[in-house]
């Protein structure tokens, strides 16, 4: 048993643990989502979170150790903001003939979901920093952390926000279209890839190309009208 | 290679847009800048056939991601203690308003001419 706990501390402290960790059970949990049918609540971000979260807290190990082998996993994301221009200019014609109906939509749904969050949060009484950190997370992980760092929140809270958010427009999208009678696959997507940003495009993409197609483009739309409005309303109101 | 060269390619602009965010005090994030440069220079097929390799790489995987982001949530585990359930119901409640908005607009908006396919979703 000794034994045991030696080799888990020295495993532990090393990268390779966040780095394999991540991987394996990302592996496994989008196979195990995949058996399923790919069924919304089987979601392999929010299972890897849970499984991950779970070992770490239960074994004792601190965050900062788990990263230090999955930052290599985390700095993607940065060329993965740029790779959006690939769907945007792949739909480029599309872009051109709907492009106002889309920035309309991208705008005002970016502003209902970013709105309604400070809104609801201020009336349940929640901190300021916390508002702050609520207000981008309707953008995909990295550029919300960039924001709320703007604004006077705290960029790791906007990471785990949008990741919520994410998740949350991930599980329920479908029951919601479904409710509203939506069956327009390019409104489908965007709705999601606006509001639940990447990890929603992602689900979309898996269910149907058109929807995912139109979930890289309101991805792309709002990362930049967010970028620029969310900070510009805070300095108005705030 | 082809995707590797576009990876490359990728943290070349990604690496742009932070100078350019620096250099002019430009309140648009690095790699949001760096799309922008993407979009203009994708026009060239030098720039378009290795980046279509690794954004289509990096977008297939992207919820893998944001997987260590979200492992994060550990380091608040306190505030969403305090929190918890007013937290979670801010987000889940804007997370429908959001969706529900965008799509009633933008389904009065769009003429219904993308072909329905079949899905799930």
């Amino acid at each position: 048993m000794a034994d045991f706990v030696q080799l888990w501390v020295y495993l532990a402290s090393a990268p390779l643990f966040g780095l394999t960790a991540t991987l394996v059970t990302y592996v496994v949990a989008t196979t195990i989502y995949d058996r399923l049918g790919r069924a919304p609540w089987a979601n392999p971000v929010l299972w890897s979170v849970v499984c991950i979260g779970t070992v770490l807290v239960v074994t004792g190990t601190s965050y900062p150790t788990y990263f230090a082998g999955a930052q290599f996993v985390h700095v993607l994301l940065g060329p993965a903001v740029v790779a959006l221009a690939w769907p945007l200019w792949l739909r480029r014609s599309e872009l051109r003939r709907r492009g106002v109906a889309l920035t309309i939509a991208a705008l005002v749904g970016g502003m209902a979901a970013a709105g309604s969050a400070v809104a609801l949060g201020w009336a349940f009484d929640l901190p300021p920093d916390v508002l702050r950190s609520l207000a981008p997370k309707s953008v995909t992980a990295p550029v919300a952390m960039g924001i709320a760092d703007r604004i006077g929140g705290v960029p790791a809270l906007a990471a785990v926000f949008a990741v919520m958010t994410g998740m949350v427009g991930s599980l329920s999208g479908k029951y919601i279209f479904s409710l509203l009678h939506i069956d327009d696959w390019a409104v489908r997507g965007f709705a999601l890839g606006t509001v639940s940003h990447g990890i929603g495009a992602a689900r979309a993409l898996q269910v149907n190309a058109d929807a995912g197609a139109y979930a890289g483009i309101a991805l792309g739309l709002q990362v930049l009208l967010a970028s620029l409005l969310v900070p510009l309303a805070f300095r108005w109101f705030a | 290679m082809m995707a590797l060269r576009g990876l490359a390619m990728l943290l070349l602009l990604q690496t742009a847009g932070e100078a350019l965010a620096h250099a002019f005090a430009l309140s648009l994030p690095g790699p949001v800048l760096g799309m922008v440069l993407l979009l203009l220079g994708l026009q060239a097929s030098w720039i378009r056939v290795p980046v279509r390799a690794g954004a289509e790489l990096l977008l297939a995987n992207l919820s893998l991601l944001f997987v260590p982001i979200g492992v994060g949530v550990i380091t608040h585990l306190d505030l969403v203690s305090k929190y918890g359930v007013r937290l979670v119901a801010v987000i889940v409640l804007s997370t429908w308003i959001g969706i529900v908005v965008t799509a009633l607009i933008l389904r009065g908006l769009l003429p219904a001419t993308v072909p329905r396919g079949s899905g799930d979703g």
